[in-house]
């Protein structure tokens, strides 16, 4: 079990389909050495994992920002890009402004958002129009309360 | 339901070097990969037909241990060596997406008790 804290970062490329997932996979790695439940880790490396591909798509890149320490996880994922303009109707199942290229790269199901949801123990989205999001996932180690 | 009967029953290739005894509870047939991530089952096969690292990706983050590519997509060495470094089963079948789903629903393979 982690002890200290440990920071991470990571660069998102844009538009790099093949790259896109990286930073995700690295942070999965890093979690299964440090031994932790691996209900716990599937969880923040699908949230991580679906904000990264967000930031890909529609973000126009980014970057990761991973704090690690010995109870939680705590992601951030950056971009400068488009923002989200409904931020209500953008965590509803199914919507979606995925174009068909990307669908046709396997994203644009409108569940990216809804999945974050889910599996994130915390979700803070901060986003503005022109300016870009931030997306902060907690997935904590153990049973919370 | 053994990988290797899987494998008999949509009569697909194994293309990465694997084992092939590893135990299947339930399976999961999607082009879309965040329709896959909110499928929350075990021991999930995932059916597609996109190819795509993502594909892979998508099965490491979600423990997915076998991906099988129907309509006789294979993919290329890339997809398959990232696979294999991260232990995912990659296996190739021509039966379309409706036809393997059924195949394998049929056999067993319901998802039941899971
Ligand atoms: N980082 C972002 N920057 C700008 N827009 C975003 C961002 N993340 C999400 N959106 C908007 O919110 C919508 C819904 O996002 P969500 O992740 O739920 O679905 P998707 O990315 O379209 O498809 P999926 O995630 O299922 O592949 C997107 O289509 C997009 O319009
Ligand atoms: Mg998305």
């Amino acid at each position: 079990m982690a002890k200290s804290r440990m920071d991470l970062h990571y660069e998102i490329p844009a538009d790099d389909f093949a790259r896109a997932g990286e930073a995700s996979s690295s942070v999965k790695k890093i979690l299964v050495q440090l031994g932790i439940d691996p209900v716990r880790i599937k969880k923040a490396a699908i949230s991580m994992y679906e904000a990264e591909i967000n930031a890909v798509i529609h973000g126009g890149g980014g970057n990761a920002e991973v704090t690690i320490d010995a109870d939680k996880i705590v992601i951030r994922i950056i971009d400068s890009g488009p923002g989200i303009e409904d931020l209500e109707l953008a965590m509803q199942e199914g919507y979606t402004t995925a174009t068909d290229e990307i669908r046709e790269m396997g994203f644009g199901a409108g569940m990216g958002l809804p999945n974050m949801k889910r599996y994130a123990d915390e979700l803070d989205i901060q986003t503005e129009k022109g300016k870009g999001t931030v997306v902060t996932i907690v997935v904590y180690f153990h049973q919370q309360g | 339901m053994k990988l290797h009967e899987i494998a008999k029953i949509l009569d697909a290739e194994i293309l990465t070097c694997s084992d092939s005894d590893i135990e299947i509870m339930s399976a999961c047939g999607s082009d879309l990969m965040s329709d896959v991530m909110a499928f929350v089952k075990e021991n999930v096969l995932l059916l597609t037909g996109l190819v795509s690292p993502q594909v892979i990706r998508t099965a490491e983050m979600m423990d997915i241990r076998a991906v099988v590519f129907v309509r006789g997509k294979v993919p290329g060495n890339d997809i398959v060596r990232m696979a294999e470094e991260k232990g995912i089963a990659v296996l190739t079948t021509c039966e379309p997406m409706f036809i393997a789903c059924g195949k394998l629903y049929s056999a067993g393979l319901t998802g039941k008790g899971v």
